[in-house]
C-alpha cells in the first residue's frame, strides 16, 4: 500500500514467481483453517517442510539479521506475507515462533539466546507454544500461579498452563512464571522453556467445541529450566509479556484481514453468495444479504485505513487509541464474516467438512465456531473494551 | 479493491503541516468563539419560538465574517480563482472541528457548492468560484420534492427561450438557504417541441439570492444549527452565458465524492463531541456510590462508539486522500475509487453518528431527555447529517452495485 523502492519491487517479483513455481501439491487430507487446529503428524510434517522451503527461499525471516538465520533486508517481510496471502500457499505452522517468540527474543534476548533459538523459529524446525494462560489466569493475566524457584544455576517449575495451541508438537514454550509472591506484576519472570520430551513436563490435549483438538494443557512437576534460558531480568516477566502481546495482537489483526489483504475475506463472501441459490434467485441478489456483505467490506476497509492512520500522529488523538482497538476489531471481523457465511450458505451450513456437499469444504461453520478462540484469547474482547474505556477514554476501572 | 491506485496513495493521507495548521487554527478559533454555552444561547434560547412559531434559530454572523476573513469560503476554490486550493484531507479535518462545535454557518453548503462549480470547469463556473473566494456563501438547489439523492430528475424545468432559458419550479431541502448569497441550481431541460426531458439532460446555473422571481420558503426542521428551505423559481430568465454546466447530472456526480466526504467529516466531529461529553458525564455522575463509567453497561458502549468513530474517521481521510490524488492526477482513473471510498465514509460516519446520538442521550439518563442538556443539539445536527445525501443504508445499496455487481435478472 505504500510506495516501494527498486529492491522491494524486485523482491516482490521474485516472491511472486517463486511461490508460483514452488507451490506444493495439496496434502492427502485437507488442512485445517489455521495452524492452531493442526492435529495430525502428517499435517505437521507437511507444513514444517513447507515453512523450511519458504525460509530457504528467503520469504520468511527476510528482515531478521543474517546472524540469526534471517536475510537482513528492510521492509521485505510485509511484501512476502502479502504475496503468500495472494498466492494462497499453505500456512506457516510456526505461528507462535514467528509472531511471538521470535520478535520477543530479538527484543529482549541475549546474543546467545538469539543465535541459538531464532533460526529454529524462522525455519519452522523448532515449533513454539505459548504459556500465558492458567485456569486462574485468563483475563486477569497477571494472576499467574505457576512457580519458578531458584536452584543453583537452574529454576524449578511447577504449575498448570491451559489453552496451549500446538503444545503437542512444540519443542519450546514462552512461559511466564511467578518468582515472587509479594508483587503481582513485578513477581513474574519470563522463560524459554523446553517442552518436548523434557522431564517433568506433561502435555495433554483439550478438545474444542468443534471436536477438533490442537490445543492442550501442559503440566509442570519439578521441571527444570537452566538460568541461561531466562529471558530478560528476574521480575521483568510482565514487561516482556507485553512485548509479546503487542506482536500477538498485531498478528491477530492482520490475520483478521487488517494487513494488505483485507478485501479477500469479503471477496470470499461475495463468491459464496453468487453461488448460493435461495428463493429462486442468487443470494447475491437478495438486498439484505447485499447490505450485510457491504457492511463487511466497509469494516475491512476501515481496519485497513485505521492501520494507515495509526502511523500519522497528527491524525491520532491518543497514541494507543487505534492500536488498542486492533484485537477487538480484527477478531470480531473474522467472527462476523464467518457468521454471515453460515447464514448465506443456509441449509448447507449444517454440513461438516467431511460431507462432500458442504460449501467451501465446510469452511463457514467451522470458521465461525473457531472464531471464538480469537474473541476470547489474548485478553477477551470484554477485557479489551475495559482497557479501551479506561486507558484511552479515562473512565474508572471496572474491578 | 482499487488495486491500481494503491501505490499512488501518500502514506500520511497527504496530511502535512499546512493541513495540521489549518485544523488547529479552526479548533482554536471555535474553542474560543463558540463554546457550548454561547451556542446554546444562540440556537436554543426558546423552544416554543423555534418549533411553534417557526422562527429560525440564531447564528453568529460576526464569527462567520471572521471565518470569511480567514478564507474559509475559498478553502476548496483553486488558487487560480483566488481561493486557497486546500487539499480535501485538510478541509475534512477542519470540517470535523466545525461538526465538533456544531457551528451554525453556511460553510458545508458553500463547500459543497464549490465542489460542483470546480467540476463544471466552465468560464461561468469560474466566475462563481471567484465570488465564493471573495466571501460569498453558496448552496446547492438540486434536490426534488421526493428527496431523491440521485439528482437525476430535478423538479425545476428549464425551457429554452431566446439565447437562454426560463426556469420554473422548486428545489427542495436546500441547506442553509437563508445564509446563502448564491445558489447552484439544477434544472431539467424541456426538450424542443414542449415535451419534458426524459433523460434529456439538465443544466446547472448560478443565481444570486436577490434574483427577481426567486423566493425561499422556509422548512420547519429539527436541527437548530442550520436552516433549510424550498427554493421557488417563478419564470427566472437565465442567459446561456450564465449556464455553468450543460451536463448537470454528470457534473454533480463528479462532485459527489467530495460532498459525501464533507458531510461525513461533520458527522465524525459531532460524534466525537458526543463521545467525549458522555465519557465526561460517566466519570462524574455517581449512582450506587460509583461513577457510572465504572459499570461495563456504560463503559463498553462508549468503547464501541470510539471504534465506530475511528473507523469512520479513517475512511473519511482515505476518501479525502483519493479525491486529492484524483484531482492532482488530472485524470479520471481514480474516480470510481473515490466515489466508493466516499460512500463507505458516509455510511460509516452515519452509523457512528446514529450510535453515538443514541448512547449520548440514553447514558445521560433523565437529564439527557431534557431541553436543558446539550446533547439534543448534537443529536439533531447528527440526525440531519445522517440523512443528508443518503443515509448509511442508501450508501450501502449503491456500494453493493460496485462491490458485488448489479442484481442479475436471471432467475433459476
Amino acid at each position: 500500500m505504500t510506495s516501494m523502492n527498486q529492491d522491494q519491487i524486485e523482491f516482490q517479483d521474485y516472491a511472486r514467481r517463486w511461490l508460483e513455481e514452488n507451490r506444493p501439491p495439496a496434502p492427502r487430507e485437507r488442512l485445517p483453517i489455521t495452524p492452531l487446529e493442526i492435529m495430525s503428524e502428517a499435517h505437521r510434517d507437511y507444513l514444517q517442510d513447507w515453512q523450511g522451503k519458504v525460509h530457504g527461499a528467503g520469504l520468511v525471516g527476510a528482515d531478521y539479521p543474517v546472524e540469526y538465520g534471517g536475510f537482513g533486508h528492510d521492509g521485505f517481510q510485509r511484501i512476502a506475507n502479502q504475496e503468500m496471502g495472494r498466492a494462497r500457499t499453505p500456512m506457516l505452522i510456526n505461528i507462535v515462533g514467528l509472531n511471538m517468540a521470535g520478535p520477543t527474543i530479538l527484543a529482549h534476548g541475549t546474543q546467545e539466546q538469539k543465535k541459538s533459538l531464532i533460526p529454529g523459529c524462522l525455519s519452522g524446525s523448532e515449533i513454539w507454544c505459548q504459556g500465558f494462560s492458567e485456569p486462574g489466569a485468563g483475563s486477569d493475566m497477571a494472576n499467574q500461579q505457576t512457580s519458578a524457584i531458584p536452584d543453583g544455576d537452574n529454576w524449578i517449575i511447577n504449575g498448570h498452563k491451559v489453552w496451549t495451541s500446538l503444545g503437542h508438537f512444540a519443542k519450546w514454550m514462552i512461559l511466564i512464571a511467578r518468582t515472587s509472591k509479594h508483587h503481582k506484576y513485578d513477581g513474574l519472570t519470563y522463560f524459554l522453556m523446553p517442552i518436548a520430551g523434557h522431564a517433568g513436563v506433561t502435555v495433554r490435549p483439550l478438545v474444542k467445541i468443534t471436536g477438533e483438538s490442537g490445543f492442550n494443557e501442559v503440566l509442570f512437576e519439578d521441571a527444570i529450566v537452566p538460568d541461561n534460558l531466562r529471558l530478560d531480568d528476574v521480575g521483568k516477566g510482565w514487561t516482556v509479556a507485553m512485548t509479546t502481546l503487542t506482536f500477538e495482537r498485531g498478528a491477530a489483526e492482520s490475520a483478521g484481514g487488517g494487513g494488505g489483504d483485507s478485501a479477500h475475506p469479503v471477496r470470499r463472501l461475495v463468491d459464496l453468495a453468487k453461488n448460493t441459490w435461495r428463493d429462486g434467485r442468487r443470494a447475491s441478489d437478495d438486498p439484505v444479504t447485499r447490505d450485510a456483505i457491504v457492511e463487511r467490506a466497509i469494516i475491512a476497509e476501515g481496519m485497513r485505513q485505521n492501520g494507515r492512520r495509526a502511523r500519522v500522529p497528527a491524525l491520532c488523538d491518543h497514541p494507543m487509541r487505534l492500536p488498542l482497538q486492533q484485537k477487538v476489531t480484527g477478531s470480531e471481523f473474522v467472527q462476523d464474516n464467518a457468521r454471515l457465511g453460515v447464514e448465506i450458505a443456509g441449509a448447507h451450513s449444517t454440513l461438516y467438512k467431511l460431507d462432500e456437499a458442504a460449501p467451501d469444504a465446510g469452511y463457514w461453520p467451522l470458521a465461525y465456531m473457531n472464531s471464538y478462540g480469537h474473541t476470547i484469547a489474548a485478553g477477551t474482547n470484554e477485557i479489551q473494551r475495559n482497557i479501551l474505556g479506561e486507558r484511552v477514554l479515562g473512565m474508572p476501572k471496572s474491578k | 479493491m482499487n488495486e491500481n491506485e494503491i501505490p499512488e496513495m501518500p502514506k500520511d493521507f497527504g496530511f502535512g503541516p499546512d493541513e495540521e495548521m489549518l485544523r488547529d487554527l479552526a479548533k482554536k478559533l471555535l474553542d474560543q468563539e463558540m463554546p457550548i454555552e454561547k451556542m446554546r444561547r444562540l440556537v436554543a434560547a426558546d423552544p416554543a419560538a423555534t418549533y411553534e412559531e417557526g422562527q429560525r434559530p440564531g447564528w453568529d454572523e460576526a464569527l462567520w465574517r471572521q471565518c470569511i476573513e480567514l478564507g474559509w469560503t475559498g478553502l476548496a476554490v483553486p488558487e487560480s480563482e483566488g481561493g486557497a486550493g486546500f487539499k480535501m484531507v485538510g478541509i475534512a479535518a477542519l470540517v470535523e472541528e466545525v461538526g465538533g462545535h456544531a457551528l451554525a454557518s453556511p460553510l458545508l453548503a458553500t463547500l459543497n457548492a464549490t465542489y460542483v462549480l470546480r467540476e463544471a470547469g466552465t468560464q461561468q463556473a469560474r466566475v462563481g468560484l471567484r465570488a465564493i473566494a471573495d466571501g460569498a456563501s453558496a448552496s446547492l438547489a438540486i434536490t426534488n420534492q421526493r428527496g431523491a439523492w440521485d439528482h437525476a430528475r430535478p423538479d425545476i424545468v428549464a425551457t429554452p427561450k431566446d439565447d437562454g432559458y426560463v426556469l420554473r419550479g422548486s428545489a427542495y431541502f436546500v441547506q442553509d438557504a437563508f445564509k446563502s448569497d448564491l445558489f447552484v441550481v439544477q434544472a431539467r431541460l424541456e426538450q424542443e417541441g414542449g415535451g419534458e426531458g426524459q433523460g434529456g439532460g439538465s443544466i446547472l446555473c448560478v443565481l444570486r439570492s436577490g434574483t427577481s422571481g426567486l423566493a425561499l420558503s422556509q422548512d420547519h426542521i429539527h436541527d437548530l444549527t442550520r436552516d433549510q428551505a424550498t427554493l421557488v423559481l417563478d419564470d427566472v430568465m437565465v442567459v446561456a452565458a450564465n449556464v455553468v454546466s450543460t451536463h448537470g447530472v454528470e457534473t454533480l456526480d463528479r462532485a459527489w465524492p467530495a460532498i459525501l466526504t464533507t458531510v461525513a467529516a461533520d458527522l465524525c466531529g459531532s460524534s466525537e463531541w458526543q463521545l467525549q461529553t458522555t465519557v465526561e458525564y460517566a466519570k462524574t455522575r455517581k449512582q450506587f456510590d460509583r461513577p457510572i463509567g465504572f459499570f461495563q453497561a456504560v463503559k463498553h458502549p462508549l468503547s464501541n462508539g470510539m471504534i465506530a468513530i475511528d473507523r469512520a474517521r479513517s475512511l473519511v481521510y482515505h476518501a479525502a486522500c483519493c479525491i486529492d490524488v484524483n484531482l492532482e492526477s488530472g485524470t479520471d482513473a481514480g474516480f470510481e475509487g473515490a466515489l466508493q471510498n466516499a460512500r463507505m465514509a458516509k455510511s460509516a460516519a452515519s452509523d457512528a453518528g446514529r450510535f453515538m446520538s443514541d448512547r449520548s442521550v440514553q447514558l445521560h439518563g433523565g437529564i439527557g431527555f431534557t431541553w436543558e442538556c446539550d446533547v439534543h443539539l448534537y443529536f439533531k445536527r447528527s440526525m440531519h447529517n445522517q440523512m443528508l445525501y443518503g443515509d448509511a443504508t442508501h450508501q450501502r445499496r449503491a456500494l453493493a452495485d460496485m462491490i458485488i455487481g448489479k442484481v442479475s435478472s436471471d432467475a433459476g
